[in-house]
């Protein structure tokens, strides 16, 4: 950690907060590279043991050696909130870093999504998911690692199927239907009371078991765990771990685009109206800004992919210039990336950053579309749908335990990759213990079915 | 506000201790035991191929794809929509360049990684055990030869002998059954004394030598070659698994035959007719020029594609009885890539008139690198179960 950085640290909260910030206390922590990295691959700084971090974590790796990434900061929102420094970090990339994270912190106590999965996951979640992580270091002491790796085999394969509409702790489905229909004043129950007025017709309390699940249930994690029948309550356990870790990564991915542009742009604005920073620091911290919100690497005139940095920074810019600024606070917290992108990317902008659509085909040859906004809108939130991933539901549990999972493929507009369904299927029947039926449809879009075991 | 400060900057307790563990090299080891354990479900098929083997290793590398924790995903469209960013019209054209790499992403999301290719290592030694255990390959009989060579054990006591194998709680039992009869005398005295004695026994041979012969004529092409190469190199794992020492002879043949070294024996290729009795009168002038089959097991493994030239059927049947007299196993692969003759060659009926006489003996045709594991099995399953070649000499 550079010295000379802390003095900044207070000038620089009081700064953010004359201009409007509000956040809360945020404690910095310098790191060495190789833990920033595993909190990269994490995604959280203490997080459960599974073998498929340990794939993400090569692909650091490599990145790292053919100098692809470089992790200056990670923010973990909360009160106080907890900021991972790179102890490699120089002079003027803390400066940065500090305005960058300290925009992160006004966002993430004023957007009402991440307000609203707080409050369900409580803003201590650094400490849960370490609590997690050594509840399954027991298990696995308890009932063997194989056991456990089966379980979370499982529960991660399903970390996308959660539905954070719902509260994180929610009740089960009442067990019966609240209104019979079937015992409406029918001819029969009108002669039955006839016949002996005493019985009193309606006196008989006839109560019908709800189907299972009431209504097709999207909530895969949860559903498994208070459902399957025959699951022991440690593997519930597990699920209920992972699923409240979904609830805290929802809103990070869910407004990753309008998150990281409001941090960029605080930083960018921080630093200009921070007359403190020496001018060196201050040019150097103006270069590594640049880096980090260009729009493509520097090498290619064409992305085929959209910098969420540079993206969410140039649509803020063009809000506060044309707006001011309480109308962008308005929206920074109203606004998720599906509103903040429909409402907020104009034509006019699309083109001054040359965004565009394409089509790519299985080739590899790359044709760009014409312009159509709407489209272009929808092409730009296509890999962020349903928490990234397809929609798959929970819809009847048949009587001997089968489980039946259908996938909504006229949302989807496809069908599922069998291979990968297939392999899902496989681990989670290990927890399930019953069978398991998958609908979808095939290339032809005709009904498919796919079991396990 | 200072003294809520107190970890600014600085590091904390628990930094000290981040360099130390890593939980990402943790979870990488785990998933190199996963590809570890799935190589090793399918290893026959994956080491079946020739280029496993890198002269004379103890290890041998496999390349193997990084393992993918799956999730649902949506078929891979034929067309793929996007959105990019850049100088670029309407109606522009171009070709994928290298797929972009996202930045360090927080949670679920880009997960498209390039395909990495990893090498693992494997000692040959843990390869053979984990085949012979899949394979239920039985373990090989060291034959007891007409073994020359002896061992002395011990065996018995007497009352006379060296101080040196005097066993004194024997002795010390003998005068305690000798003081229970009255008036004995009360201390030791030389009849109660006990000498241990030692016998010679016969030792089990553990020295094997194993000939590979190899007919490199002008019908045999590399790719026989190869094939004979990758399964020469599994028979001699498996019987390094049962001798202590393990000796290997190469005989190559055409019309005449050569003994060679190990690398060159690969090498070599000769143009001209097939003379397998050459080959054979070769590896039995090698026994008994160096070799006495009292000490040690004799095998022979022939690999050819079977065209002995018909002339020399009888000469090639007397030199390969007369090896086979004194073998513990004389196997025969059949390498024809392509043509599948099923051991109807002349080499083939040579061998199968020797398995009839009730030689331990044992042919299997090799057509392609999925046949090697077959090879290995079929022979040290016949081995085993061969009839034991001579009974061992009661002592």
């Amino acid at each position: 950690m550079s010295e000379g950085w802390q003095s900044y640290v207070r000038r620089i909260e009081e700064l953010a907060a004359r201009s409007g910030l509000e956040f809360h206390r945020v404690d910095f922590e310098a790191v060495p590279d190789s833990f920033m990295m595993e909190i990269a691959v994490y995604g959280l700084p203490v997080r459960m043991p599974h073998w498929s971090f340990g794939v993400r974590y090569i692909y650091q790796l490599i990145q790292r050696h053919m100098g692809h990434s470089r992790l200056f900061e990670v923010v973990f929102p909360g009160n106080p909130g907890h900021a991972y420094l790179a102890a490699s970090n120089g002079l003027a990339e803390n400066i940065l870093v500090t305005a960058h994270v300290l925009g992160h912190a006004d966002f993430a106590r004023n957007n009402l999504l991440f307000r609203r999965c707080q409050e369900q996951v409580s803003e201590h979640i650094v400490e849960h998911a370490a609590n997690h992580a050594r509840q399954i270091q027991q298990a696995i002491e308890t009932h063997g690692a194989q056991r456990v790796e089966a379980a979370l085999d499982a529960a991660l394969a399903l970390e996308q199927h959660v539905d954070v509409d719902q509260p994180l702790r929610r009740e089960r489905y009442p067990e019966f239907l609240v209104d019979p229909k079937v015992l409406v004043e029918d001819q029969f129950r009108k002669r039955f009371a006839a016949l002996e007025p005493l019985a009193g017709g309606s006196a008989i309390e006839v109560k019908k078991r709800a189907p299972l699940p009431p209504h097709p249930e999207r909530d895969l994690l949860w559903f498994v765990a208070n459902y399957a029948p025959e699951m022991e309550s440690w593997e519930r356990d597990i699920f209920l771990a992972v699923r409240e870790e979904s609830f805290y990564f929802y809103p990070v991915f869910a407004t990753q685009i309008m998150n990281e542009g409001w941090a960029s742009y605080w930083h960018a604005r921080l630093l200009r109206e921070a007359d403190f920073i020496p001018q060196q620091a201050y040019l150097d911290a103006i270069k590594c800004h640049s880096d980090v919100v260009r729009p493509v690497a520097a090498e290619t005139q064409v992305a085929l992919s959209i910098n969420p940095y540079h993206l969410g920074f140039a649509m803020w810019e063009k809000i506060v210039e044309k707006n001011g600024l309480p109308a962008a606070r308005a929206i920074m917290q109203q606004d998720d990336d599906f509103s903040f992108v429909r409402n907020q990317l104009t034509r006019e902008l699309a083109d001054e950053l040359g965004l565009f659509r394409y089509s790519a085909r299985s080739d590899g040859q790359i044709k760009v579309l014409e312009q159509d906004l709407t489209a272009l809108h929808e092409a730009v939130l296509a890999p962020k749908y349903n928490f990234g991933a397809p929609i798959v539901c929970a819809s009847h549990v048949r009587n001997d335990g089968t489980l039946e999972l259908t996938h909504d493929s006229s949302v989807d507009g496809r069908g599922l990759d069998l291979e990968r369904s297939r392999k899902v299927l496989d681990y989670l029947q290990r927890v399930w213990r019953r069978p398991i039926v998958l609908t979808t449809v095939n290339q032809a879009g005709s009904a498919l079915e796919l079991t396990a075991p | 506000m200072d003294e809520e400060r107190g970890n600014r900057g600085e590091p904390s307790d628990a930094a000290q201790w981040y360099e130390l563990f890593s939980r990402g090299a943790r979870d990488w080891l785990r998933h190199d035991e996963k590809v570890r354990e799935a190589v090793r479900a399918n290893l026959p098929e994956m080491i079946a191929g020739g280029d496993v083997i890198n002269g004379g290793a103890r290890t041998v590398r496999v390349p193997v794809r990084m393992l993918e924790h799956y999730h649902f995903r949506l078929r891979r469209p034929e067309e793929q929509q996007g959105a990019g960013q850049g100088k670029a019209k309407p109606g522009d054209v171009f070709s994928a360049p290298g797929r972009e790499q996202g930045q360090g992403e927080k949670g679920p999301g880009g997960r498209d990684e390039g395909e990495v290719q990893l090498l693992l290592e494997f000692k040959i030694d843990d390869i053979v055990d984990w085949l012979w255990e899949a394979m239920k390959l039985p373990n090989l009989k060291a034959r007891v030869g007409p073994s020359e060579e002896t061992d002395w054990i011990r065996e018995g006591w007497d009352r006379h002998g060296a101080r040196s194998r005097l066993d004194r709680r024997r002795s010390f039992k003998e005068l305690v059954k000798r003081r229970a009869a009255p008036g004995a005398t009360q201390t030791f005295i030389d009849e109660d004394l006990r000498y241990r004695q030692l016998a010679r026994r016969r030792q089990p041979a553990l020295h094997a030598v194993v000939f590979f012969m190899l007919d490199v004529s002008g019908s045999m092409s590399d790719r026989d070659r190869k094939l004979a190469k990758t399964f020469f190199f599994w028979v001699v794992q498996g019987l390094r698994r049962e001798y202590r020492s393990l000796e290997t002879l190469f005989v190559a043949h055409t019309t005449e035959a050569w003994e060679f070294n190990e690398p060159d024996f690969f090498q070599v290729s000769g143009t001209g007719g097939t003379v397998a009795s050459t080959g054979l009168a070769k590896v039995r002038e090698i026994i008994d020029a160096r070799y006495n089959p009292g000490r040690c097991n004799i095998y022979l493994f022939y690999a050819s594609d079977g065209d002995n030239s018909v002339s020399d059927a009888a000469d090639a049947r007397s030199a390969l009885s007369a090896i086979a007299a004194d073998a513990c196993f004389t196997g025969y692969v059949e390498v024809s890539s392509g043509l599948s003759r099923q051991l109807a060659t002349e080499t083939g009926k040579l061998f199968a008139e020797l398995q009839a006489a009730g030689c331990a003996a044992g042919s299997y045709a090799l057509n392609d690198f999925e046949d090697v594991w077959g090879a290995v099995r079929h022979f040290f399953t016949a081995e085993a179960q061969a009839p034991e070649s001579q009974a061992p000499d009661s002592p």
